[in-house]
């Protein structure tokens, strides 16, 4: 039993930190500019497409696709952003919710057409690491070590440098940003391509682990809502924190009853954090 | 309260989303992939030439696409050969050839009651064929027999759908309930140390329906069954039954469901070194792309509907009093391998089957008239490459397969290191001993 214990908290952490850094996505889009983006799923998906393109098509190692999809994931996130959200982030809520769930729509469409509902998988093997009764595949492990780096990464973007601070300052208060010079707008369109970014190398991640589809991202952007409800709206790092503690759950539930009761148990804590402690456990964005 | 209300309504718009990703109707296949194999306009009676137009979807998308497409394979090559030899001649000297009309239904039930309505109404199919897998033709099924057509069911093993008091449905399958009791008798003739049994069945209803056959019969021989639980068909991360399975300690695996979750679950257990010496696993295994998998899929055994290396020969037929109909083995492989360029799988063949049982149903009825086929499927005993055929003629379980039997396949290394597929159960049709993985 103690053995079981420990395999599968090490199986939900890695899988946990990696849902985390896709709810960071979330959290960080909604923490700048109140806009829970709902295209969030598709994006996932675009980015396990992407990283299954370059490895497939362009032989490139999955790890350097990342890369690419990081970028493309931002410039996507930015035209999104221009298109579909610039124009309604001051209407009430309902409008970018509307508009981004249009997105979702979109590339949900597109993306049937050009890749159909079929099953791809990334057939990249990084061997297996054992240590006692733990065996973990290199690609998981990998992709946990590299979801952690990318939010390090996030962290000291944000308190690190100029544009990290623009987006902490827009965060807080768009207008008086604006009336000490910093560039509202593009500093918007950053964020947006920053949470896209996220959510499109989580989606990698996912893919080098997990088969999928073009809506596989739709399970992975709900479990983001937990985790950002979990972690606290607008706050990245208790994103990151959600991540591992519902990738916990869903790795220690199965121990003591069958998997079949995984959702229903994380939906029932999304609804008690939401009446009991609506901030999140580590704290909302003030 | 104002995040509350914001959140509420984006769970609200994601319970819609979720809905849609379940089974998107997306506007490019609400109409857009409609094949047709020749032109339906044909299918009017002419004096003594009729074209029969032979309706079904295919799950040209979503996670059935492997087997499906198989399917449609062997469909389309029986279509082909027996227009090419000149069609089938009906009593009355009318010479009928066929024709195929098909959709895409996206592997989801919505799509299958849609379409099936449509191919027996607008489109005026005079014959169905199933969808693949059993979940999809138990929505085709209650359409084919509503508007009095004669469907032929293959990639659809389930028993339920044949114990609803349906008179024209038939089975091409082995049915569900006789899917993996195979492998308990396998199990207890070559490997006697095996005891304890873990059921990991994906919560279909063909799955379900083997994993509960399975479990009564092996408990029935006194095996132990350590773990039993089902998995959402939509599952890719199998890391929480793996714990269970390394935690259970299970002599043998016994499960799975279709392709996709069968073979994500035996790479998965390949990656976590799970050491289980005997495993057998639905639809997946027999499938050639399998092989894919390397190293993992050794030592996987699968339940086989048909083999190449199956021998059922004419000579076998006439010894067993049988009728012989259609092609050979070989016939049957070489003429799928020029065509496709690819190997045939169980999937393939029980597409070409439900095509010429068919086809033999017309030919002996003489007659396209819907009862006089089914009169004709009814007393239909036939032997072909594909085994035995028989059809229960009981009201309780009208149409279900009573003769075919399944064989069971297992991925070994040749002498080369190359992966082969090798019969290992039968005993009398084995043409390798099992091996542990």
């Amino acid at each position: 039993m103690f053995d079981q214990l420990i395999v599968s908290v090490t199986d939900g952490m890695l899988i946990g930190v990696v849902y985390g850094l896709a709810a960071m996505g979330l959290t960080l889009i909604f923490g700048v500019m109140n806009v829970i983006n709902l295209a969030h799923g598709p994006i996932m998906a675009l980015g396990m497409f992407g990283v299954y393109l370059c490895y497939t098509v362009l032989g490139l190692n999955p790890f350097v696709g990342l890369i690419i999809v990081a970028v493309l994931g931002m410039l996507l996130g930015m035209i999104i952003y221009a298109g579909a959200v610039h124009r309604v982030i001051d209407a009430p809520h309902l409008s970018s919710l509307l508009s981004t769930f249009s997105v979702n729509m979109m590339i949900i469409g597109i993306g049937t057409a050009v890749f159909s509902t079929s099953f791809r998988n990334v057939n990249y093997s990084l061997g297996t690491v054992v240590i006692g009764p733990i065996t973990v595949p290199g690609t998981r492990l990998s992709s946990a070590i590299l979801a952690l780096m990318v939010t390090g990464l996030l962290y000291l973007f944000l308190y690190r440098t100029r544009p990290g601070k623009y987006i902490r300052a827009v965060a807080n208060n768009r207008t008086s940003a604006g009336l000490v010079g910093i560039p509202s707008t593009r500093v918007l369109a950053m964020s947006f391509g920053i949470g896209t970014a996220l959510a499109a190398v989580a989606g990698g991640l996912i893919a080098m682990a997990l088969p999928f589809t073009i809506l596989s991202g739709g399970a992975f952007e709900l479990k983001s809502f937990v985790i950002v409800v979990l972690g606290g709206l607008g706050n990245p790092i208790g994103a990151l924190l959600g991540g591992i503690i519902l990738g916990l759950i869903e790795g220690l539930v199965p121990v003591f009853t069958k998997v079949t009761w995984v959702p229903f148990i994380e939906f029932v804590l999304f609804i008690l954090i939401l009446l009991v402690r609506p901030q999140g456990l580590f704290g909302a964005k003030q | 309260m104002k995040r509350l209300a914001l959140l509420a309504s984006a769970l609200l718009i994601m319970a819609m989303l979720a809905a849609c990703a379940g089974g998107p109707a997306s506007p490019a296949s609400s109409g857009g992939d409609t094949t047709t194999q020749t032109d339906s306009g044909g299918s009017e009676q002419a004096a003594s030439a009729r074209e029969v137009l032979i309706g079904y979807t295919a799950s040209q998308t979503g996670k059935y696409n492997v087997e499906s497409t198989r399917q449609v394979n062997g469909l389309n090559q029986w279509m082909k050969e027996v227009n090419d030899a000149g069609g089938i001649k009906l009593a009355d000297g009318t010479v009928v050839t066929f024709a195929s009309k098909s959709y895409d239904d996206e592997s989801n039930g919505d799509r299958v009651q849609e379409l099936y309505t449509k191919l027996a109404t607008t489109d005026g199919a005079d014959f169905l064929i199933s969808p693949y897998s059993s979940g999809l033709t138990s929505t085709a099924s209650p359409i084919a027999e509503q508007y009095e057509k004669v469907m032929i069911t293959t990639g659809a093993a389930d028993d339920a759908n044949y114990t609803q008091g349906y008179t024209g449905i038939y089975q091409v399958y082995t049915p569900a309930s006789k899917y993996l009791t195979g492998a308990v008798d396998m199990l207890k003739a070559k490997a006697p140390d095996v005891k304890k049994l873990a059921v990991v069945h994906e919560n279909d209803k063909f799955s379900t329906g083997v994993a509960d056959a399975v479990k009564a019969y092996a408990e029935s021989l006194g095996y132990e069954i350590v773990l039993f639980e089902g998995y959402d068909s939509a599952t890719t991360d199998f890391a929480p039954f793996i714990n269970k399975i390394e935690q259970s300690a299970p002599d043998a695996i016994l499960g799975g469901g279709h392709f996709q979750d069968g073979s994500t679950f035996a790479r998965q257990l390949a990656e976590k070194g799970v050491d289980v010496p005997y495993m057998a696993l639905l639809v997946a295994p027999p499938e050639p792309t399998f092989a894919d998998l390397g190293d993992a899929a050794v030592g996987v055994v699968g339940p086989s509907q048909w083999e190449p290396l199956a021998k059922f020969t004419e000579a076998a037929a006439s010894s067993a009093g049988l009728t012989w109909v259609g092609p050979t083995g070989d016939t049957f492989v070489s003429d799928y391998q020029a065509a496709y360029n690819d190997e045939p799988s169980y999937h393939a063949a029980g597409g070409y089957v439900a095509g010429m049982m068919l086809g033999e149903a017309i030919k002996q009825a003489g007659s396209l008239d819907s009862a006089a086929v089914k009169a004709a499927l009814d007393s239909m005993d036939l032997l072909t490459f594909y085994g035995h055929l028989k059809f229960d003629t009981s009201a309780e379980a009208h149409g279900l397969q009573v003769g075919h039997d399944m064989v069971f396949v297992q991925w070994q290394k040749d002498g080369d290191g190359n992966l082969v597929k090798q019969v290992v159960w039968p005993a009398e049709g084995a043409t390798a001993d099992l091996i542990t993985r």
